[in-house]
């Protein structure tokens, strides 16, 4: 059934109250269900042997050995995990990041596993497996993956270039010709991993009749679902994918990486298979975001406004071509109204791990050169940084970098909410420096489908497929009561696995509470439909004399208008002799999921002697489009400047001579810990998205786009050097700092 | 692999002398157990020394020092009040280490024993002048400062462990410190560690003791850097003079947590502040 998806305006009685989220206790107590937290009767033990090679052949796999180890129930290489990918080229790389084929493409690349009795059974057998590589020359650089006679990664590629996309509009040479000042500056970013706490993990089992069943931490379980089906070569029908809680995904999880091998080995040795990776694995062979190189020009008038504005960003994709460098390119100047722009993202190969999403993917990095020379533009024509954004700033009715004209949209509220922002204005001390910077993401929408059920004591169970990351089914019961003029406590809300659901695109690119939010709305409103029929027999008037008004269905009109209003519950406990069960159900490719925008403020101290940055205050401001349950989305709005910071100052993929990563683990990959961090101080604003009956636009990615820029920026401030490389870690602003 | 948890010193050193395999000493397990999980480590014997009394023990030594057993805990440590007071610089390495939890667990012998040229609580310790002693066919008593031999590598003979540090009086008029660089605020790994003990007569320095971590395969005790302070009050001079002789003395490696370089310099930067807070402590105004 269509719906009118555009934006009501109605006043709302329960979406925008905080209360408690309905997984909150089991997830302080321990009850809660994680990927590691099943187990199965008889169930293996499966681990990954991977490879120590940044680049290799391989030769040769001998896995006699490790198959008559007892204990040893089943041994699997690529040579068990033929190509049934049918030509498409992103199913063919998923199975062979799984499991290499003929090549090793970097550290950690798995080439074997094994499913044993238990785990020390399993380790002894990965040492009995014997496989013979012949290293090759390997590049992990991005810079230097593109020159001439680098060690090619993938044949199929010109180079490693694994693709270049370009967006803009006008002319950015004629541009640089009315400018009076021009800033040109290169800048660099290091890979950085999302870095959530839980690790993959699954418990998979495959019946003899080729039926299977898979326990996954996971943001698609019908993603999962799909693709392990079609690299196995089974149903999608038969496979039932269940997702478990999740422990920080943040695109990460967005992929398959254990799970086909896991199916694979549970369908071998007949046996329920669990694997679990180890925080090592999951540095080295999960899917962290793109190190990055780019090259920004940006011209001006003596005024401030920007005639030219060009940047080129090459995108590290690890050993497999991505859409990095076209994301990253469509949201370079997405903030502003420009003239003359240009963008342009390249995709690169190189001997590291297969990037992954990772929150508002590949703009943070544009994000880094564009809002850092902004900032020396501004410097360069003494104009206060956010007035010169504002001069340039993108309105409704903008022509986008992109290319869509932009509807109402945030950016300029964010902005004045920055000027006006006591922060602004707070005194600062010795060695240290304000910063700030702008950041854009697009939004998804995609295919959603939810059910509504009404059990006969009134209570609503809400089932939905898009994964819960952040809060959603605080979410989406706030909506249903909403909708249904029933109380929060009445609503259970459920992800449904993937025989329950049609299917659900992957909780990623913000869409969670925007489509299933929107797929709530209809199916509530399918259910009232059910009630107000029921409401009618159980009056015996005529359906169209009867409306809804409050959680209750009304008798209108003068003839019937004196009977008393039935309550949802009255008419619940009457259904199973009224017609049966009540429940409402939608399905949807929600369109129209609208734009969003931040502005970032940090302060920084910078340590003079060690070169070390402590961030001392930090002020997220961004448009939510209504904020359903503000505490998650005051959640969202901290969560990605917490990883912003990490990301900015010290968080970094560290790579030797050899090609293999030096730091795979929490000690040496430093992410912040709680005392590295301010409270981190949030503004919503709320411009509503017209194609949403809420107004809801995505709130999930934007908060990680600005803060490599404004602590680039404040560091410059406080420091008075600026640093073009990302993270700006103590030995590189102290390098900075003596070279000044 | 065996585990036993002898209750007296000679039931441990008579365990670790028989091993023919490769025998461990568990302490708090804070170093031990994660490299035995991450199959750094493929042990025969396990020796807890958790259940041998003494090795729990604080105690006073009756010439006025402490006597700090080889499992007592970086909490235990710094809770005591006595040893707080006398060796701050000390008291606060140890519990650098880790987290709370963490805390709860790890020792200083351990932290010594595990021979990381990062340690925090050795710089510490060799500053302010502390001794092992070390059980095994005899017994015998070691300067902290000659027990690490190398990154991993200790001065102990097999069946030999380390019951208890010593730490001598505390001198009136003195003061201790140690400081760290990392780049976070916790949870992390020496980048530079620097400990200065000194004492002062009549606010001049009188007695230094420096040591530096993680600048050099072993923590080093550095003469010259002392020799640089003392028979000063800690002047500009004497602070320039105290950095550039800690930063003469590193011969670090460049790493993933920092370049040969940055160490350099932040040694003696590091050198220089914990001197500041070892003479305000001392009394030196």
């Amino acid at each position: 059934m269509q719906h009118d998806q555009s934006y009501t305006g109605q006043d709302f009685k329960v979406v925008g109250s905080r209360p408690k989220r309905p997984d909150g206790i089991d997830k302080v107590t321990g009850r809660a269900r994680y990927g590691a937290d099943m187990s199965a009767p008889g169930q293996l033990v499966a681990l990954m042997l991977r490879s120590p090679h940044a680049h290799a052949r391989i030769v040769k796999i001998d896995t006699s050995k490790a198959e008559k180890l007892a204990g040893v129930k089943a041994v699997l290489t690529a040579a068990d995990l033929p190509d049934l990918t049918n030509g498409n080229a992103g199913d063919y790389a998923t199975l062979e990041n799984c499991m290499a084929r003929d090549r090793a493409l970097y550290d950690g690349h798995a080439v074997a596993a094994v499913a044993a009795i238990d785990k020390s059974t399993a380790k002894k057998a990965l040492k009995l497996i014997k496989v013979t590589y012949e290293k090759l020359d390997h590049v992990t650089d991005v810079d230097e993956a593109l020159k001439q006679g680098a060690p090619q990664i993938q044949p199929a590629c010109d180079g490693n270039l694994g693709g270049r996309y370009e967006f803009g509009h006008g002319d950015c040479e004629a541009g640089l010709k009315e400018a009076d000042v021009v800033i040109e500056k290169s800048f660099k970013t290091g890979q950085t991993h999302q870095g959530y706490i839980e690790p993959h993990a699954c418990l998979a089992t495959v019946g003899p009749d080729g039926s299977g069943e898979l326990w996954v931490t996971t943001q698609g379980h019908f993603t999962y679902r799909n693709v392990c089906a079609t690299l196995l070569g089974m149903d999608i029908a038969k496979l039932k994918v269940t997702s478990s809680e999740i422990g920080g995904g943040f695109g990460g999880k967005t992929h398959v990486w254990i799970e086909p091998v896991a199916l694979a080995l549970a369908r071998k040795a007949n046996r329920p298979v669990k694997m679990v990776m180890s925080r090592e694995e999951v540095f080295k062979a999960s899917g962290p975001t793109c190190a990055s190189s780019m090259d920004v020009k940006i011209g001006a008038k003596k005024d401030g406004t920007i005639t030219s504005a060009f940047i080129e960003c090459r995108y590290s994709d690890g050993a497999f071509p991505g859409i990095w460098g076209m994301l990253g390119g469509m949201t370079a100047w997405a903030c502003y109204d420009l003239k003359n722009c240009q963008s342009v993202g390249v995709d690169v190969l190189v001997n590291r791990p297969k990037v992954a999403a990772y929150r508002a993917p590949s703009a943070p990095m544009m994000a880094f050169g564009v809002e850092s020379t902004l900032d020396m533009l501004a410097k360069e024509l003494d104009m206060d940084p956010v007035q010169l954004r504002l001069k340039n700033v993108a309105r409704e009715g903008t022509q986008s970098s992109y290319g869509p004209v932009y509807g109402p949209i945030g950016i300029e509220p964010t902005l004045e909410a920055v000027r006006d922002h006591p922060h602004m204005k707070a005194k600062l001390g010795p060695n240290q420096g304000r910063g700030m910077a702008c950041g854009f993401w697009f939004n998804i929408g995609g295919q959603t489908c939810s059910d509504l059920n009404i059990g006969v004591d009134g209570t609503v169970n809400l089932t939905v497929g898009t994964i819960d990351v952040g809060g959603a089914r605080a979410s989406l019961s706030l909506i249903a009561a909403e909708e249904l003029g029933i109380s929060y406590d009445d609503v259970k809300t459920t992800i449904g696995d993937t025989n329950s659901l049609g299917h659900n695109d992957t909780t990623e690119g913000s869409r969670g509470t925007f489509s299933s939010g929107m797929a709530t709305i209809f199916a509530a409103r399918e259910a009232i439909e059910v009630m107000k029929s029921r409401a009618a027999q159980m009056w015996d008037i005529p359906i169209e004399a009867v409306s809804w008004e409050n959680g209750h269905a009304v008798a209108t009109g003068a003839e019937h208008g004196n009977l008393p209003p039935l309550s949802l519950k009255e008419i619940a406990a009457e259904s199973p002799t009224t017609g049966g069960p009540i429940a409402g159900h939608h399905e949807v490719t929600a369109d129209g999921s609208g734009v969003s925008f931040a502005s970032h403020i940090v302060d920084v101290e910078v340590d003079p002697e060690t070169g070390r940055t402590q961030v001392l205050r930090y002020t997220v401001v961004q448009d939510a489009g209504k904020a359903i349950h503000p505490d998650y989305v005051e959640g969202q709005f901290q969560g990605g400047a917490a990883q912003g910071i990490g990301w900015a100052l010290n968080e970094e993929y560290i790579y030797g001579e050899d090609g293999c990563l030096q730091n795979p683990g929490f000690l040496d990959y430093r992410i912040p810990v709680c005392s590295d961090l301010p409270f981190i101080d949030t503004k919503i604003l709320e411009i509503p998205n017209p194609n949403h009956p809420y107004g809801i636009r995505g709130v999930g990615e934007t908060s990680i786009v600005p803060p490599l820029a404004a602590i680039g920026n404040a560091v410059s401030n406080a420091a008075g050097v600026r640093m073009d490389q990302v993270p700006m870690s103590p030995p590189r602003i102290l390098k900075a700092l003596e070279q000044a | 692999m065996r585990y036993e948890s002898p209750t007296t010193a000679k039931a441990a050193v008579d365990l670790l002398s028989k091993e023919k395999g490769k025998a461990y000493v568990l302490a708090g397990g804070t170093d031990l157990l994660v490299r035995l999980r991450m199959d750094m480590i493929e042990p025969d014997l396990m020796v807890d020394i958790k259940n041998i009394p003494a090795m729990n023990d604080i105690k006073k030594t009756p010439n006025g020092g402490f006597k700090i057993g080889a499992a007592v805990s970086g909490a235990k440590l710094g809770a005591n009040k006595a040893i707080s007071k006398a060796w701050p610089g000390v008291v606060e390495a140890t519990n650098l280490i880790g987290s709370d939890q963490i805390q709860g667990r790890c020792t200083m012998v351990g932290n010594l024993c595990n021979a990381s040229p990062a340690a925090d609580s050795v710089p510490a310790m060799i500053a302010a002048g502390a001794k092992a002693n070390i059980v095994g066919k005899k017994r015998r008593t070691v300067p902290v400062e000659d027990i690490v031999t190398g990154p991993g590598k200790t001065a102990l003979a097999k069946g030999e462990l380390i019951e208890a540090i010593t730490l001598p009086k505390k001198a009136p008029k003195s003061g201790d410190a140690y400081l760290r660089f990392i780049p976070r605020t916790e949870m992390d790994i020496a980048v530079v560690g620097a400990a200065v003990s000194l004492t002062l007569k009549k606010g001049v320095v009188e007695k230094a003791r420096v040591a530096l971590g993680a600048v050099a395969a072993t923590p080093l005790l550095v003469k010259e850097a002392a020799d640089a302070i003392i028979g000063t009050s800690l002047d500009d001079e004497a602070l320039e003079a105290l950095g550039a002789a800690c930063s003469a003395a590193c011969k670090p490696i460049d790493d993933k947590r920092g370049t040969v370089e940055y160490r350099v310099k932040v040694a003696g930067v590091l050198a220089q502040r914990a001197a500041k807070i070892a003479y305000e402590r001392a009394g030196g105004k």
